[in-house]
């Protein structure tokens, strides 16, 4: 008898049928586009008529077989196991198995002890997260795999999530960095995504197997993976449907007839057992009623071809889409543009800019700005007038349209920005984190996959009954609640629905984290392309429970809003490039290493000819201008801590016995106190480096769990170092209590300060080298010698002496802190300067880990001095929330102190992963709205999109520019 | 803030609580009625809670804060509790971990709603918080550590006869009888401690024992492990428990107790190491043994007869953290789970879940990050952990299960062989 698998994976649906000798007599593959009943039958039928209608044995696998299996009554087999199933039938001597489906990843390893691993939910380098890159570029899967052949360079970019990897992605492509690039290092994020996160520190040797859609498909992503493993890995044939095959050969089979199963699966009504939102209109009446009433927010529009005379061009370059506006004298709207920029924005504006040249000779640009990420590369390329910061640009656009406009909110294809205006001015900026986008491009690639485009896809929102209530988290998360969804039967118009009103939800609630919607006011102007959407709209005033403003134009709104500014300059003529020179513009684009300094930054050129020349990528202003401006600690404590930390790593001292100090976590900030101490002990005292990339790497495979912190998972990287070095012992603090500062009502370090070491000794190989995992405490003086000496075997009256001389060199680099702070703040003083408190933990000193912001905040005119110097300014405040750990406390009181100078902001820097920052960062914000300041959170990770931190600091310094001196657009 | 004053205990206001284990807290709940409490435990499961939580409660906090707080405010906007006459009661472990700060974020989230007028009270032991109108006397003390046994007795011989009983519902008449007789029993004031206490629990294990069974068939043994909330809490874990039954398995909780004592034991662990607890151990030094003795009492009840496991006494659970983990990491259910895991294993539960909140911090020490070791220790183990959060799906965490029972029965029938 035939036997029967099928595998209904997260996109695709396979089956397959085994004959006695378990040979695949038949084979098929489709995309289900979540119609899955409808697609079984479809693929049965067709096997019925090939091999006719026998009795069969089968069984279903895969994710979304799962709600088919138990819907029909059918037996299931767990996809995994299937796969290893199939791979001892049909392989020989097999050791590890590296299978990529859609939107599970899975490794197993056969010998030598049994292990399978599939990613965790938080985890994305798979199919779905290749498609979704693929969209972004505007290209296809296979145009990836063939583009990547002709890369030169490899960019780092994050594939844990798409989200996160997004947002890697889009300054490349403002940047104007060669797709053939960009597609090989989407790759090779989904190597070291597999690797680092599956793997686990277990290592990947032996005959490797490649099996799963992107893996048979992409030949470079099987490339780079025998680059990263060192070994040449082999696509079985049948590597697609290894899944269906094992499920065929498994036991416990169904025996059923082909007919007989086609009619089962036909007759399968879903339960409908999901959860239903109410549906956004109840009838047509009321869909017209509500497109009649948005119709009305229109902007005055001239015909450009009557129009004679100035006029100014705004564009704005976002993230996935180009926007230009041509607005006249009296700032009615002449022309516009709204396209996706296909990875290429210059084109675009280059066709835009061509048609008013050639079709509308009486036009005179007058005057012209650029906005959004692209900003820098399109005012170099068209050699425009101005440039400003997004935010503004948004914030000039709705306050024409609406001049008593209390909020605004604008939802693009990549970010949510939110502005609360008060007294004409921003009060209060919200931007999402990059763990919350779930934005417009999301919808986008989300209709794509289902062969549908956005319009199309929108309007099926509209004839929702039931919506599906989808949660309100980032879109990984939702990509894995529409699955479900899928199986308890919701339509794909519910879908749509559902997931309109996740998109409102996530930004009202993780955004804005608004629980008061009298807080936002009663003017609101909703914006940016997603809010075309009028699915997305009506969930919005659902949710809401009243009528926002969308102005007609809400796609162009940044555009309008960089046209307005440009008017308000009132130039004679705008350096805006002409007719002839934008004829013969031709872009050249280059990549280069810096050899500034050690960082060798990947430097992009676009150069458009002339003094035409942008350089991007850069941390610093070194490539630009020669030299680094601003780039002493008199501006920035952050350099001035890492100066004095550095002088403790260099000098080891001369100990016959060595030691090695991991500088992560909590000993960035003990390190002069456990030097100081293992020094005067007799110990010669080896510190790892700061962090960088390659010492994370070095160590990233034997992290356990992908969701810690990105300081802890430094934490292997050190290690690794001190390891490789040599030391004699290496000696991790465990302490459940830190410094006790009288800050709050108790001084905790958090789980994760206080015991990661356990993690190392438990799953790090360190070969021989001896770890001292020491549960002790700086807090007691005394039994913290009690424990040194019991833990070394020193005699306690040696260990005394060499103790008090730790706690005087602390106490030593405290002071030096903070005279510092006293210098860098006066200085700032005199010289008109802002003074950022850049309010982290001790750890975020590690520029690995703060990616440069404080040079970056330092580069955009502020001082920058830290949190720990300014808390000690303040005397212990009441907070609302429990306040128990020693690094956080501080974090309130400098905030208090803040309200207290009018000169100083606080941006706080959150690492993801932070569980304790889910407390402070709703208590610091709170602290500072009461005290009127603007707060600013900036989540970081192991890669941070810096393009976005500088809008966002930017953001900060327009609004408080815009607080002290009011300007009219 | 308001406070929970004598007067509206007095009049008979309802203290609202979170139930997270129904079998301890329905035992337990009586024992507030004889004390004059009025007491409500919240068994509003429905989703519009996770939106209350996702609105009021910062969404990175931990799930079970989310919970707890969406759950009270759920009762009180459907009007399952009074508002107007009912204090809201939840635990503050007041540990290094961010738990302690539920309590501060209830405050919060009732303040954001517009319901600060509802008196809080923290439930823990370190005398944090206090409201005039609740008092937990030293007998409240005595009792409720008593109820903490029997629930864990319960569960522990419930969840081992149920998936055997030839007569569906046996297992949970049983639990209905004791639940209701040792309610009596607090209700009366006697019966439930001394030599009733050792006889109470004789019954019980007699009564489980005489429950027809039918064994012959072997099932795959699950253990569940994790963060406190997630483990128990059926809201938490989405009837975690009753999933691996109707996958045919047996399912092993290890009882509550363990965590009050390693609770009770930190604080010894901390004078050895971080000095200036000295009154605290000498405390510990008389009440420790007493509370091992009760204990013991009760996994003696287990062991008459051979067909139960026995859970491990908290001396045993210490044994089985060496080499593993130190026990100086003490946050959350720090060395606790580590040990649980290892004594499951042990005893044949091989195959575990690992519960925990998505980003919950002292697990990816204790709990994901103490597997490599295990497995190491442990060959045959067969770990898999499982994140839970508000938009984490079903589908994918039963997939994720499903791997490890695929596995399990996998290993079951080699063992048959």
């Amino acid at each position: 008898m035939l036997r029967l698998g099928i595998d209904v994976g997260s996109t695709t649906m396979k089956v397959v049928a085994l004959n006695e000798d378990n040979k695949v007599i038949y084979a098929s593959y489709e995309r289900h586009f979540s119609e899955i009943a409808k697609r079984s039958t479809i693929m049965l039928e067709a096997l019925e008529k090939e091999i006719g209608d026998q009795e069969v044995t089968l069984s279903i696998s895969g994710s979304a077989g799962m709600g088919l299996a138990e819907e029909a009554g059918l037996p299931f087999v767990q996809e995994v196991y299937a796969t290893r199933t199939a791979a001892l039938t049909y392989l020989d001597g097999v050791d590890v198995i590296i299978e990529l489906g859609g939107e599970d990843a899975k490794i197993l390893f056969l010998t030598n002890g049994l292990e399978v691993r599939m990613n965790g939910s938080c985890a994305g380098g798979t199919g779905a997260f290749i498609d979704q890159m693929a969209t972004l570029l505007g290209i296809s899967r296979d145009d990836i795999d063939k583009l990547s052949e002709g890369a030169n360079e490899i960019y780092t970019i994050a594939s844990r999530c798409g989200v996160f990897a997004k947002s890697d992605i889009q300054p490349l492509i403002n940047q104007g960095a060669r797709t053939e690039d960009i597609a090989a290092s989407i790759l090779v994020a989904v190597v070291n995504q597999t690797i680092a996160g599956l793997a686990q520190g277990r290592k990947i040797k032996g005959k490797v197997v490649y099996l799963g859609g992107p893996l048979t498909f992409i030949k470079s992503l099987r490339k780079y993976f025998d680059e990263a493993l060192g070994l040449t890995g082999i696509c079985p044939e049948n590597s697609l449907y290894y899944v269906a095959m094992g499920t065929a050969l498994a036991p416990g089979g169904r025996k059923m007839k082909i007919s007989s199963l086609v009619e089962t699966i036909n007759g399968l009504e879903s339960n409908g057992t999901y959860s239903k939102l109410k549906p956004l209109f109840k009838d047509k009446d009321e869909y017209i009623a509500f497109q009649t009433r948005h119709a009305k927010a229109s902007v005055p529009i001239l015909n450009p071809h009557e129009y004679k005379g100035s006029a100014y061009l705004g564009i704005d370059s976002g993230s996935t889409t180009i926007k230009c506006a041509l607005i006249s004298e009296d700032g009615s709207l002449l022309l516009s543009r709204y396209s996706p920029n296909n990875g290429n924005p210059v084109q675009a504006v280059k066709s835009f800019l061509n048609m008013i040249y050639s079709e509308f000779p009486n036009i005179v640009i007058k005057g012209s700005a650029s906005t959004g990420y692209g900003e820098d590369l399109m005012k170099t390329a068209f050699s425009l007038d101005d440039s400003l910061v997004e935010t503004v640009a948004h914030f000039i656009g709705a306050k024409h349209f609406l001049p008593d406009v209390d909020f605004i909110i604008d939802i693009g294809g990549q970010d949510i920005k939110c502005f609360k205006i008060r007294n004409g001015a921003i009060d209060d900026i919200f931007l999402n984190e990059a763990c919350s986008s779930g934005c417009g491009s999301f919808l986008q690639t989300f209709a794509n996959a289902i062969g549908k485009s956005s319009a199309e896809f929108a309007s099926l929102a509209l004839e929702s009954k039931s919506p599906v209530d989808l949660g309100s988290r980032c879109t990984v998360f939702m990509n894995s609640s529409v699955k479900q969804a899928q199986k308890d039967g919701a339509s794909i118009n519910d879908i749509s629905a559902g997931l309109a009103i996740s998109v409102v939800k996530n930004a009202l609630y993780k955004v804005i984290r608004t629980t008061n919607k009298e807080n936002l006011g009663k003017n609101i102007v909703v914006q940016g392309g997603t809010f075309l959407n009028d699915a997305v709209l009506k969930a919005f005033e659902d949710e809401l429970g009243l009528e926002v403003i969308r102005p007609t134009i809400a796609g162009l709104m940044g555009a309008y809003g960089a046209a307005l500014y440009a008017r308000s300059k009132k130039r004679d003529e705008s350096s805006i490039i002409g007719k002839e020179e934008l004829w013969e513009m031709k872009a050249k684009m280059s990549s280069v290493r810096c050899q500034g300094c050690t960082n060798h930054c990947l430097l992009t050129i676009n150069d458009f000819g002339g003094k035409r020349r942008l350089i991007s990528g850069n941390k610093c202003e070194k490539p630009i201008t020669g030299k680094k401006k601003d780039d002493d600690s008199s501006y920035n404590i952050y350099q001035y801590k890492q100066e004095l930390l550095k002088a403790y790593i260099d000098d080891e001292g001369d100990g016959e016995k060595s030691i090695g100090l991991p500088l992560a976590l909590g000993m960035y900030e003990l390190l002069p106190f456990y030097h100081t101490l293992f020094k005067e002990l007799g110990y010669r005292v080896v510190t790892s480096p700061f962090s960088n990339r390659e010492l994370y790497i070095s160590g990233q495979s034997s992290i356990p769990s992908d969701t810690v912190c990105f300081p802890a998972k430094l934490m292997h990287g050190h290690v690794e170092y001190l390891k490789r070095k040599g030391v004699d012992e290496i000696f991790i603090p465990a302490s459940s209590y830190n410094v006790n500062e009288e800050k709050g009502n108790n001084h905790f370090n958090c789980p994760v300060v206080a015991y990661y070491g356990e993690v190392i000794r438990g799953n790090q190989d360190l070969e021989g080298t001896k770890l001292v995992l020491a549960y002790l405490s700086p807090d007691n003086e005394k039994h913290f010698t009690k424990r040194i000496s019991e833990l070394f075997g020193i005699p306690r009256h040696e260990c005394k002496k060499a103790v008090k001389k730790a706690y005087e060199e602390l106490g030593l680099y405290h002071e030096r802190v903070n005279g510092k702070a006293d210098e860098i703040i006066r200085k700032a003083r005199e010289e008109k300067r802002r003074i950022i408190v850049l309010s982290g933990r001790p750890y975020h000193v590690d520029p690995e880990i703060n990616h440069g912001i404080d040079k970056l905040i330092v580069s955009l005119g502020a001082s920058v001095v830290s949190e720990d110097s300014i808390a000690v300014k303040e005397l212990k405040k009441p907070v609302d929330v429990l306040n128990q750990w020693t690094y956080h406390a501080r974090l309130y009181d400098a905030s208090h102190y803040v309200l207290t100078e009018k000169d100083m902001d606080l941006v706080q820097l959150i690492s993801f992963g932070c569980g304790l920052d889910a407390v402070t960062s709703d208590e610091v914000r709170e602290i500072l709205e009461r005290g009127d300041k603007i707060p600013t959170q900036l989540k970081i990770d192991e890669i941070t999109n810096l393009g976005a931190v500088k809008i966002r600091i930017r953001s900060l310094f327009a609004a408080l520019d815009m607080k002290e001196n009011e300007t009219v657009y | 803030m308001r406070q929970f004053t004598k007067e509206m205990k007095e009049n008979g206001w309802t203290l609202v609580i979170p139930n997270m284990s129904e079998i301890h807290f329905n035992v337990m709940k009586r024992i507030f009625d004889n004390h004059g409490y009025n007491v409500h435990l919240l068994e509003n499961y429905d989703h519009t809670l996770v939106d209350e939580g996702l609105k009021y409660v910062h969404n990175d906090m931990c799930y079970p804060c989310l919970l707890v707080i969406g759950q009270m405010l759920d009762a009180i906007k459907r009007g399952i509790v009074d508002k107007d006459h009912s204090a809201l009661v939840i635990s503050q472990t007041g540990g290094g971990c961010r738990a302690s700060n539920y309590y501060f974020l209830l405050l919060k989230a009732l303040e954001r709603a517009g319901l600060e007028n509802i008196p809080v009270i923290s439930m823990n032991l370190q005398g944090m918080n206090k409201n005039p109108g609740l008092k937990i006397t030293k007998l409240m003390l005595l009792q409720a550590f008593t109820g903490l046994l029997y629930g864990d007795l319960l569960m522990m011989l419930y969840n081992q006869t149920k998936p055997y009983e030839v007569n569906k519902g046996d297992s949970d008449k049983i639990v209905e009888k004791w639940t209701e007789y040792l309610g009596s029993c607090y209700a009366r004031n006697r019966g439930y401690f001394f030599s009733n206490l050792k006889k109470n629990m004789h019954g019980i294990s007699d009564d489980f024992h005489n429950v027809k069974c039918d064994r012959s068939k072997k099932k795959v043994k699950v253990g569940v492990v994790g963060e406190i909330y997630m483990k128990y809490s059926k809201l938490g874990n989405s009837n975690l428990k009753e999933f691996l039954e109707s996958q045919d398995a047996e399912v092993m909780l290890p009882p509550m107790m363990g965590f009050v004592l390693y609770s009770f034991k930190n604080g010894v662990y901390d004078d050895e190491y971080y000095g200036g607890r000295g009154k605290y151990k000498t405390l510990m030094k008389f009440i420790f043994p007493f509370l091992l003795k009760m204990e013991k009492m009760m996994t003696d009840s287990i062991s008459r007869y051979p067909e139960f496991h026995r859970s491990a006494t908290f001396p045993e659970l210490e044994s089985y953290r060496e080499g593993l983990i130190d026990k100086g990491c003490k946050m959350g259910e720090g060395w606790l789970l580590t040990a649980e895991m290892a004594e499951l294993i042990e005893k044949g539960y091989s195959n575990i879940v690992c519960t925990q909140p998505f980003g919950c911090l002292p697990n990816h020490i204790c709990g994901k990050g103490m597997i490599r070791p295990l497995k190491e220790k442990y060959p045959n183990s067969n770990i898999v952990p499982i994140d839970y959060d508000p938009s984490a799906t079903r589908v994918n965490q039963e997939n994720r299960i499903k791997l490890m029972l695929s596995i399990a029965r996998e290993n079951l029938e080699k063992e048959a062989d």
